[in-house]
């Protein structure tokens, strides 16, 4: 036998055991597309149907006509924005505490950050009606000491609203970045501090730059699920901060209205696409692959 | 370049818990003088650094620079070049703004930077590399921009972490050396760590051995090998053997296995009767026939042979059960011994030395 055939054979049966690995993955990922496609895929794609039914425009044409849609539409980003840019103000400090502290420490706050995790979104909304309330918990404390005469506007507000998200997505911010600091080597803010950086100086130059990506994965994922926010919004604004899910809500199970519905969904759906991208193609043009993991 | 200052450390102790890291330690190097702390893990020889550098406060005593009391300084006011065991270069920045980073803090002027920074990386003899990535060099580059970084701002002390660590047996041997030689064109008084002995011979002005959180012995090199202070110090530089015996009078000492030796090499005087322990280095003992004037002559069996290129090692067991360890240098002549066979080993009275008297 010559040598090339024997090697055309040894390739060959490369070959014949990457097909076999590949095909063993797809096996495993197939459960996942299923479920995907069976329950996300196919609804969405039925959505779209809905919104162009009748191969008409016109659903789309009512979402841009008058200005009300699009002043929800303007809010709702105002307020996804809002909260994202709280929770990361937040949570950057307590991911930071979380990622240098000492192993009790950690246990100590990680139990902290993720027992509301664990409690229903509906009962800590709740929660914050009985403290924000005009009797509630805030009002009567002040007014009790004397700070205030009657009772603050608390609830019912853009304020409360914000609250609440912040409230309910700072694990989801404060995770992400948790995981991109403590890939941080230490001994760089040592070595940093040897050569004369201060804490602020530090924190720019080193950590900022080392944890963009947690930072961009952290208000991604914050912002777009603030868009779709419906519970908090709607109990804790009572009716007076309306989000673009509460109206997509409200054409469907009042009016019926599954087509215009459709056009909503399909048009939050495309703006926030739009904005998904345009992080992840600044991001990848500050960061090059690779850089800030840790070694 | 300037000299550097000399670096005085006085009564440390530390603590964490129960762990005593430091214990009374006090030490000077002085100005532009290469003192190495050896010691193995765990014997608080990067808690002393840390000290030193500012990253950990002692819970007693103070470390002064150049006459200055610095024990409560924060390390960004020290003014001390470190080299991390594992580097510490930023990922994120390019070799030339690692380099300028320490420049930057101090706010040293763009243009004056620029020029310092080439005149560092010239010096490591990584020009060109300015625009790489940390990730982009090999181990030893990575080496040498720590180094370049940690000497760039001029530095009034230079702290050095097992910084050869990473890097492959001929590397390191080549880093050794030319660290030695910037350090002494640049008269850097240099704090350096190691667990390696060798190295540590390699390098230094002075070594001080360290052991449990203590200084066990301060001494040049040779000192520190020829003229151990304790067991422990003969033991961790170099190989020994370490014989227990009992003195007696006109200078012998008798063995465990009843055999006697001559020993009259420097060492703590002993009174007859007292135990002793006995250092012999193992390159000091040779097949007797190769040794005339030698007044020990002990006769054992080879117990394991080991080539080592440069020499041969052998493990001896004596008549009476002592074990030594034997290396005899490759020559021409030498004879090669296997396991098993008898052999004599010799050595001179002068190349055995009493290291402990209990």
């Amino acid at each position: 036998m010559t040598a090339g055939t024997a090697s055309a054979g040894r390739s060959l049966r490369v070959a014949a055991t990457e097909r076999r690995a590949a095909f063993g993955a797809f096996l495993l990922t197939a459960p996942g597309l299923v479920f995907l496609g069976l329950l996300f895929a196919m609804p969405l794609i039925q959505l779209f149907a809905l919104s162009v039914e009748g191969g008409t425009t016109e659903w789309y044409a009512k979402v841009f006509a008058d200005g009300l849609y699009t002043t929800i539409f303007i809010r709702t980003f105002e307020i996804a924005l809002f909260v994202t840019v709280t929770a990361l103000l937040i949570g950057y400090p307590v991911a930071f505490f979380l990622a240098t502290t000492t192993p009790t420490w950690r246990a100590i706050g990680f139990a902290l950050v993720m027992l509301p995790f664990w409690t229903s979104v509906l009962v800590r909304t709740y929660a914050w009606m009985i403290i924000l309330g005009r009797n509630g918990i805030v009002n009567r404390f002040l007014i009790d000491y004397g700070f205030i005469e009657r009772p603050m506007t608390l609830l019912n507000t853009r304020f409360a609203v914000v609250l609440g998200m912040v409230h309910v997505m700072l694990p989801f911010m404060i995770l992400p970045l948790y995981s991109a600091i403590v890939r941080v080597d230490p001994d760089l803010a040592r070595a940093a501090r040897g050569m004369g950086a201060s804490r602020f100086q530090i924190f720019r130059r080193i950590y900022l730059p080392l944890t963009l990506h947690g930072i961009v994965a952290g208000v991604t994922l914050v912002f777009v699920v603030s868009l779709g926010f419906y519970i908090t919004p709607a109990l804790l604004g009572g009716g007076k901060v309306t989000m673009i899910a509460m109206v997509i809500e409200q054409q469907v199970r009042e009016f019926l209205a599954w087509n215009f519905a459709g056009a909503l969904s399909v048009v939050l759906l495309a703006i926030t696409l739009v904005v998904f991208w345009l992080l992840n193609h600044w991001v990848a043009r500050r960061v090059p692959p690779a850089t800030g993991q840790g070694r | 370049m300037d000299k550097g200052a000399d670096l005085t450390v006085a009564g440390i102790h530390k603590r964490y818990g129960q762990v005593r890291a430091l214990s009374d330690v006090s030490l000077t190097v002085s100005a532009g003088e290469f003192l190495t702390i050896l010691g193995p893990s765990g014997s608080g020889k990067t808690t002393l650094l840390k000290v030193v550098a500012g990253f950990e406060t002692p819970d007693e005593g103070d470390v002064r620079v150049g006459g200055r009391d610095v024990t409560d300084l924060d390390p960004a006011q020290r003014n001390m070049g470190m080299v991390f065991q594992n580097y510490a270069l930023f990922p994120h920045l390019t070799v030339e703004r690692n380099v300028a980073f320490p420049l930057e803090m101090r706010g040293t002027p763009k243009a004056e930077i620029r020029t310092r920074v080439a005149e560092a990386l010239a010096m490591v003899e990584l020009t060109g590399f300015e625009q790489r990535l940390p990730r982009q060099l090999s181990g030893g580059q990575q080496q040498r921009v720590a180094l370049a970084r940690a000497i760039v701002f001029r530095p009034t002390l230079l702290l050095l972490d097992e910084p050869f660590g990473a890097l492959d047996r001929k590397l390191r041997e080549a880093m050794q050396l030319e660290v030695r030689r910037l350090q002494q064109r640049l008269g850097l008084t240099t704090l350096f760590i190691t667990h390696d002995q060798e190295e540590a011979l390699v390098m230094s002005d002075r070594i001080a051995v360290m052991d449990s959180g203590r200084l066990e012995q301060v001494g040049r090199p040779r000192d520190i090998y020829d003229a151990p202070a304790s067991p422990l110090v003969a033991d961790f530089v170099g190989e020994s053997n370490i014989l227990s015996g009992t003195m007696e009078a006109g200078g012998s000492v008798r063995l465990a296995d009843g055999t006697a030796i001559r020993v009259t090499g420097e060492g703590p005087a002993a009174a007859p009767g007292a135990k002793v322990r006995i250092l012999l280095r193992p390159e000091r003992l040779g097949d007797a026939g190769d040794q005339p004037g030698a007044e020990n002559q002990i006769a054992g069996t080879v117990v394991e042979a080991i080539y080592l290129g440069l020499s041969d090692k052998y493990r001896v067991r004596t008549a009476g059960g002592v074990e030594l360890l034997a290396r005899i240098g490759a020559s021409r002549t030498a004879r090669q011994y296997r396991a098993g066979e008898p052999i004599t080993v010799g050595f001179h009275a002068a190349d055995a030395r009493i290291i402990e008297v209990r």
